[in-house]
Formats: structure tokens, sequence, C-alpha cells
């Protein structure tokens, strides 16, 4: 398999994990070690900034993973930046999951303040990926502002019901210069396939492994969906056959 | 600058790749649903998918229908000068041919546009020069642009590669709305051989001029090979990896490819290397709305009457009609002939409405209105 660059990093997983929801930090840690992953997002405003020995940042931090913070809570591109910056000199990177959400009962992103935010953050030298709609618009302006990847969503945030917006993830794909990631609504270890399938370069689960009955189970066959998603697409799938030949000639002119 | 793409793509390796391409090959490609490669490309337009020509017709149709609908867009061109310092071998306007040349002044200008509105409803014009920068240079042209507004929608130009600023001059203060350009071939080393000395013989200028059109932000670019100079079925590859990079790097363009067919001239000068039989023309314009749905397919009237009323159901989806590939030949110079080339649907516009209608297909003569300039 290809390995995942995104800003010059070279990552072997093309799964990301996110931390929220586990029902306590062990079985967080041991479900970030079962997934394999080498990237991992985290909520500046679940972690006490000032604390360097903070109990949950301890359970991520590890050599392998790229910290990912992200500005969840932030409701506008000032919050936003304001947060990047505390995070970057808190955790000490400069890598940044954007995620602006004014609305807190779908979470959905904003995606005129997202733009704004990734303007002012790649100026100020951040590796910006931001959590955005399945807009091919938004995803090649984004792009235009310098981001290091585009993180559109599948379906609404938590809601486990996996490629609702597969129309607008294909177009994402074919336009995209920088990787694709697709993040949020990914309930089942299919959903990750078939969006590795579709060519999609990474996929951000959290919820899924989370709730799971056995999180660090759920975050193996996560970690092995993804990697059967990617062999298939690099492998080159057949395509589905629904055309029957024509047989009103429509060449015969051409004698 | 798509230039140094082309150093990794080898047109030898190509021809060799597109060559072997197999039945299989161009059944997958057939049963893509969408993201067709270049590869894909090159299997629908090898001999390959030959046997395949009626499945072909049959998706580029419904392709086609889907993206244009029953539509066909109608243009004009107008050739404003033939004044040219290029010498390029297969042309008629070439430097060392004895013809008088002529450089449209601005009433005689006004003259053709009005003759043109009496032909029929033209709104979209292309406005046509060679390469004489000192005589008809980027002023001329912008005055030429300005004379348009009066009679016309929609002004786009096929005039010498021009520097970035100049596009963007043109288009955001003189309202001009696209650019067609014709690399002619890609064969970077044959490319010299037909274009022995002028601007022209700057290969690379050339070919990256469709950059500079990008980086203006030019609204509408089109593409160009002239059938009958190298293996067409390796330069048409190439063009589409070009169109490829030009879609990746100035995704708010739209684009155009055309793909015009020399014939063999009666009275000697040049004579193609091939020629495409109208099989494989077909086959090729299959192989572009198969491989890029969006892209606009160009019939000029170098296609005959014949094969332009087939394909307008099929594939094509823009057209020129009675055309006058001459400076001046609406109005100023209408009965002496200097054309560029040889005109072989020379029908009225009339009689080309009533063939696309017959085809079941409308003829579109506006596609932009001045007011959003």
């Amino acid at each position: 398999m290809k390995k995942l660059v995104i800003a010059g990093k070279e990552f072997e997983s093309r799964l990301f994990l996110g931390t929220g929801k586990f029902n306590s930090n062990e079985l967080m840690s041991q479900s970030i070690e079962a997934s394999a992953t080498e990237m991992v997002t985290v909520a500046m405003k679940r972690i006490d900034l000032s604390n360097k020995e903070d109990d949950m940042l301890r359970h991520i931090v590890r050599p392998n993973i790229q910290l990912l913070p992200n500005t969840s809570g932030a409701r506008t591109a000032e919050e936003a930046i304001l947060a990047a910056k505390l995070s970057r000199e808190a955790f000490g990177t400069n890598w940044l999951k954007l995620e602006v959400h004014p609305d807190p009962r779908y979470l959905l992103p904003d995606p005129i303040e997202t733009l704004k935010a990734a303007e002012a953050l790649v100026k100020e030298g951040f590796v910006v990926l931001p959590y955005c709609q399945a807009d091919p618009v938004l995803c090649k302006r984004l792009e235009e502002a310098g981001t290091a990847t585009v993180m559109p969503l599948a379906a609404p945030i938590g809601s486990n019901k996996g490629l609702r917006t597969e129309d607008f993830l294909r177009i994402i794909i074919e336009q995209s210069n920088v990787p694709v990631v697709v993040d949020a609504g990914l309930g089942a270890p299919s959903h990750a396939a078939a969006a590795m399938e579709m060519g999609a370069d990474a996929v951000l689960v959290n919820t899924a492994i989370a709730v799971a009955g056995n999180p660090v189970e759920m975050a193996v066959a996560f970690k092995e969906a993804v990697i059967s998603g990617r062999r298939a697409f690099e492998a080159g799938l057949g395509d589905i056959v629904d055309e029957a030949i024509a047989s009103s000639p429509l060449t015969a002119f051409l004698g | 600058m798509f230039s140094d793409e082309l150093l990794n793509i080898s047109w030898d390796d190509t021809t060799k790749a597109i060559q072997s391409k197999t039945a299989n090959d161009v059944l997958r490609a057939l049963n893509k649903n969408g993201n067709l490669t270049v590869d894909d490309f090159m299997a629908l337009v090898s001999p390959a998918a030959a046997p395949y020509l009626e499945q072909m017709a049959a998706l580029s149709r419904k392709y086609t229908m889907e993206r244009f609908g029953k539509t066909i867009q109608i243009f004009i061109p107008l050739y404003i000068t033939n004044s040219c310092t290029n010498s390029c071998v297969y042309c008629g306007f070439h430097i060392s041919n004895p013809m008088k040349r002529t450089i449209l002044t601005e009433s005689q200008i006004v003259d053709e546009y009005k003759a043109i509105k009496e032909l029929g409803p033209f709104e979209n014009i292309l406005l046509v020069t060679g390469e004489n920068p000192a005589k008809a240079g980027v002023d001329y042209i912008a005055r030429a642009i300005d004379l348009a507004h009066d009679y016309f929608a929609n002004i786009k130009i096929e005039v010498m590669p021009l520097k970035m600023e100049d596009y963007k001059l043109l288009a955001e203060e003189h309202g001009m709305n696209g650019v067609i350009c014709f690399q002619e071939t890609y064969h970077r080393e044959k490319y010299k051989t037909y274009h022995p000395a002028g601007m022209k013989s700057n290969f690379e200028w050339r070919v990256n001029g469709f950059d500079r059109m990008g980086q203006a932000g030019i609204h509408s670019i089109g593409l160009g090979v002239l059938c009958g100079l190298e293996d067409w079925r390796t330069d048409m590859t190439m063009m589409a990896y070009h169109l490829r990079y030009l879609q990746r790097n100035y995704w708010t363009t739209k684009y155009s490819v055309n793909f015009p067919r020399m014939r063999r001239a009666e009275n000697g000068g040049f004579q193609p290397n091939f020629e495409l039989s109208d099989r494989e023309l077909a086959q090729l314009t299959f192989a572009f709305r198969i491989f890029d749905h969006d892209v606009d397919i160009s019939y000029s009237t170098r296609e005959p009457a014949r094969i332009r009323d087939n394909m307008a159901s099929l594939g094509v989806t823009t057209m020129s009609a009675q055309s006058s590939v001459e400076p001046g030949g609406y109005h100023t110079y209408k009965h002496q002939a200097l054309p560029q080339f040889n005109v072989t649907d020379d029908r009225t516009v009339a009689e080309v409405v009533a063939g696309l209608k017959r085809a079941g297909r409308e003829p579109v003569f506006k596609d932009w209105d001045n007011a959003m300039n």
C-alpha cells in the first residue's frame, strides 16, 4: 500500500482516531494501540492546557503518533484562531484540525468561518486540516487557501449513518489536489472500507469505536477495514455493468 | 507549467502503450462509472476500440444528453487579419506565401460585424488573427473586442499566445470571454519542423500559454490539435493529459477541445501525413466525451455537413456555421479568396439550422449576456 503523505509527513496508517466519548482514558489508550493509528485528534477543550501531566493527554501521546489538536467548541473564525494559537503553545505542534461549528445540536461546520480561519491560520504557519461539509467547491476553496487536507463529512457527526454524502465525496476525491480525509458519520467498518474503496486518502473515526460494546475489538475491525478498502482501491475495482449493448445502430452513417 | 509535466510523458512509450491496448482495456474503460483516467482514454482511442464504436456512440450520446441536453452552441469566426510572421508549413497564411496581407481597419471590422448579423442571429463570435504583434498586437485585438460588444454577447479570441497580463487585460478591461489556441501537435521535436521560424517556433511558450490563460482567470479555454500532422492517437492522448492538468490547476475554467481534420490539397502545397477516416473521427469524439462528460467538443466547417448533422446528437456540442476563413470575408473582401484552409461544409446558416433541427437539436446562438460583463 502507498504511504499517505500530509504536509510532507508520511503515515503508514490511513485511520485517524478521535478521542471523545470513551468511558475511560485507559480504554481510549488501548483502542488507539489496537487501531495502529498514527494520527489522533484531541479537543483542546478537554485538556488542561496548563498541566503537562494531564491524564487524557498522557494516555494519547506516544512517539509514533501525530497529535492533532482540534478547535472543537469554537463558534467563529476568531475563536478558532485564538484556540489554534493556544494549542500551538500548549501542545508544541503546528498541526491543527480546524473545526468551527456555531450549531450546538448537529455540530455542523460553518463553511464561511472555516474558510476565513483556514486562510488566516495557513498564513500563520499552521498545518491546517479543516473539518467541512462535503461541498466540492468549498473543498477547492480550502485547498486554494493552502490547507494540508480537506476533511468532508460523511453524515452528521456522531450519527453512525455512513456515507450519506457519497455523490459529493466522489466529486471531492476526483477534484482534490490534497488528501481527502472522510470525517464524521462513519458508523461501521464497512462504511470506512467503502470510503477507502472510493479513493478517500484516509478516514477519521471516533464515536463508532468509543461507544462500541468492545471498543478495542472495534478499533481492530476499523483498522482492517481501512486496509482492505485501500488495497481494493489500489488494486483497481471492476465496475458494475448495467448497460446492455445498444441494438439500434447509431453509427450506420459512418458506413 | 505543463511543459514540465510533458517532460515526464514519453511520446514513444505512449504510442506503444496505445497500440498494446486490448479489448479488455476498452471494456474496462466503457464500464467505468465516471473518473476515467488518461489510460482509459488511451484504450478508447486505440485500434482495439474500433469494434466497439456502436457502444461508444451510445455512451457518448447518453453523457452528452445528461450534461448538454439537446442543444448545440453556434458561433462564427471572423478573421480580422492574415498578417503573420510565422512559417507554419501547413498554413495558407505562412510568411513566405506571397499573398495579399490584410489588417482590417476599425470601420472594416464594424462592417464585418454588421454583415455577420445579416447572416443570422449570431451572438458568439471568435476573432482570429495571425501572429504579428508589431502591426496587429494586443491593442489592435482589444480595439476589435471593444467594437464587438455592440453586436455580440460572447467574444472569444484565437490569436497568438499572449502574456498573462495581456490575457487578464483583455478579459477584465475589454470583456473578452474566452481564448482558443491550437497547440497543433504535442510532439516537441516534430513541432519544430512544422514551425521552423517565427515566434511560433517556441514550443514551450505556446504550450504554457494555457497556464497563463488559467492564471489570468480566463473563463473559457479551448485546446486544439491539428489532425494530419503526427500520430493522432498519441497527440490526442497528450491533449487529454493537458486537459486533466488544466482542470486540476484552474478548476473554475470551462474547457473545449478541437481536432479539425486536414484534407489532402489538390493544388499541391503541404499534404497531411495521414487522413483521419470518418470512423476514426467518430471514435475520437466519443472517446473524449466518455473521458470527460463536461468538455465542450467543437466541430468547425472543415467537417462535411453529413458528419456534422449526425454527430450533433452523439457528442459534439459546439459548431460554427457559414464561416469565412479569410480576413474581411463577410463584407470587405467578400469575393476574393484568401482562405487559411478549405471549408467543407459551405451551407448557409439557415441550412445548418435546418439540418440540426432535423437531427432533433436546438441551435443556440447566445450563451452570455453583455449585461453580465
